[in-house]
């Protein structure tokens, strides 16, 4: 093809403005501002600003804030983003059970969740977390386990936190394990059954080693979606209790939002991406690593 | 032996299915409720009266309507923009050959790894100097042209054969006509679910509002909702209408247009 030369730059122009000056510009921007000590008077005055090098990176090593914003949110991005993970390979796998009819009504069930906004199931959660009054506790008084403080407890608050995200979340990665499995060759299974092997052994040497691919890929996207984790602690905690619950992005958002501490809060948000690359880049190479070995 | 897996299996369905729905069940029949009724022990699961007063409290007192309104139009504005805006740079990757193209098309997939959070403060800043704050144009900038997009709309395109296009071309159709009049009805599938992505995206969107809405007559529905959690934190019945009007209109949309949704989930993973 290539009919107009100026076509191609024409169909572009829009959306690489915008792109441009309002995401890759900000990002370049926002790592400036971690080197400045940009703050509520540089707010009224961009003359007030001045740079001052990497003190908002030592700052931040010496603010035990950041340290357990920083152990509370690898807390939940390291139970909370497995766990979601099994339980979404573990529904996959039941409803794509060649036993089981009624598949798209499974489906549409266990995937609603993802559909609801947020910060409504994060209210809804707040109330079925009550010592008093809430459901779970109901729940687990049948079976004798005495009340919990869920959001009140300081060792609960995440725990409660990490089981909201993956009731909201395992419906998504579901969908894409389930694509993932109807892609093994029928053959495999057939082949594995002659030779005598039972599910679980089947489990470990067709279905893991084929699911590889989409193993990566859902690691990778739920390990970037649990980092940013915000509007649960937001809505349901505030961060509490005893900061038990404080994360990265909260932190972030109070610094720069509600202190205007804003070249604080930038050194914090590129932190996070930092974090968030580096873990991406683990993924891939233990991945590559699996397939040589 | 097969007849005991099989009871086991849907045993398992069934338990799973009730532990998803519960919370929201829960949450449509507590709004259900006379003031004060959830909070007692055993908590309730069905009303023992059927009210609408705290629908209707939500309009008459705390301003539902105007909420209702901003996340509308907001959410069906950015749908719109960012449907021709994502289509439109999607064409052009897919269907010409011009310099550095690939090499463009790769730097924007890598620049998927940044969270938006990075680009907050200094968006705010800019926002803020352009007269953005408390605009709907201000909440809806980031979300207008996404790489995300761009990729959807650029993989469906790459499926509509050259000769169609220079069949077209043949004809005397210029180059903004072949996207308008050809490749938008061809593509009616994937605008679709883009659409729904947007739309949903963006009315369940709180971090990116919640900063750019400072005066409460702007606030998004979610936005707002996270607010009223402040004063009526002990009013159960009433934070339980506001969750359910938020949530219903995202969930129609889904309902409605599900397989679509599904397939926007598969073709990002490379599934499509």
């Amino acid at each position: 093809m290539g009919y107009s030369r100026r076509a191609p730059y024409l169909f572009l122009a829009p959306a690489l403005f915008l792109i441009g000056v309002f995401f890759f510009f900000p990002v370049l921007a926002a790592f400036l501002m971690s080197f400045t000590d940009f703050d509520i008077y540089g707010l009224s005055d961009f003359n007030l600003v001045r740079l001052i090098g990497l003190q908002n990176y030592i700052n931040l090593l010496q603010d035990h804030l950041f340290w357990t914003a920083l152990k509370n949110t690898f807390y939940f991005v390291f139970i909370g983003g497995p766990l979601s993970i099994v339980v979404s390979l573990g529904a996959a796998l039941l409803i794509n059970s060649k036993l089981v009819k009624l598949k798209g009504f499974f489906r549409l069930v266990y995937f609603t969740p993802v559909v609801a906004t947020l910060v409504s199931v994060a209210i809804v959660w707040r109330y079925i977390y009550h010592p008093r009054f809430g459901l779970l506790n109901y729940a687990l008084d049948f079976f004798g386990i005495e009340a919990i403080d869920w959001l009140g407890d300081p060792f609960w608050a995440m725990p409660s936190i990490i089981i909201l995200a993956v009731w909201k979340n395992f419906g998504y990665n579901m969908i894409i394990f389930i694509a993932g499995l109807q892609n093994i060759p029928e053959e495999l299974y057939e082949a594995a059954k002659i030779d005598g092997a039972n599910f679980l052994s089947q489990f470990k040497s067709i279905t893991l080693p084929m699911l590889a691919p989409t193993m990566l890929f859902v690691g990778i996207i739920t390990m970037i979606g649990y980092f940013q984790l915000f509007a649960e602690p937001y809505i349901m905690t505030q961060g509490g209790p005893a900061n038990s619950t404080l994360s990265i992005v909260l932190y972030m958002y109070e610094e720069g939002f509600r202190w205007w501490n804003m070249g604080y809060s930038a050194s914090l948000a590129f932190v996070l991406f930092i974090i968030i690359f580096i873990g991406t880049l683990i993924q891939l190479r233990v991945q590559k690593s699996g397939y040589e070995g | 032996m097969k007849r005991t897996h099989k009871i086991i299996l849907y045993a398992t369905l069934f338990v799973t299915a009730a532990i998803t729905l519960s919370p929201i069940v829960w949450m449509v029949s507590v709004s259900l409720m006379p003031l004060g009724e959830s909070s007692t022990y055993p908590p309730p699961f069905i009303p023992t009266e059927v009210t609408f007063e705290h629908y209707f409290n939500l309009f008459d007192r705390l301003n539902l309507a105007r909420y209702l309104l901003n996340s509308t139009i907001i959410s069906v504005s950015v749908t719109a923009l960012s449907l021709i805006i994502n289509s439109m740079a999607g064409f052009a990757f897919a269907k010409y050959r011009f310099r550095g193209r690939d090499k463009l098309f790769r730097f924007l997939l890598a620049g998927m790894v940044i969270p938006a959070q990075v680009t907050m403060l200094p968006l705010f800043l800019m926002l803020n100097k352009m007269g953005f704050i408390n605009t709907y144009i201000g909440v809806m900038i980031p979300g207008m042209a996404t790489i995300f997009g761009i990729f959807l709309m650029r993989q469906y395109m790459l499926s509509i054969p050259d000769s169609l296009i220079d069949a077209a071309r043949i004809d005397g159709a210029s180059d903004f006509m072949v996207y308008w009049r050809l490749v938008i009805p061809l593509c009616k599938p994937i605008f679709v679910t883009l659409a729904i992505f947007t739309f949903m995206g963006t009315w369940n969107d709180f971090l990116w509002p919640l900063i750019v809405m400072t005066d409460d007559t702007m606030y998004t529905l979610p936005v707002a909702l996270a607010n009223l959690m402040g004063e009526h934190v002990q009013d159960t019945e009433l934070m339980m209408a506001g969750s359910v009007l938020t949530i219903l209109p995202v969930m129609l949309v889904f309902m409605v247009l599900q397989k679509y949704y599904i397939r926007g989930i598969m073709m990002g993973s490379g599934k499509g």
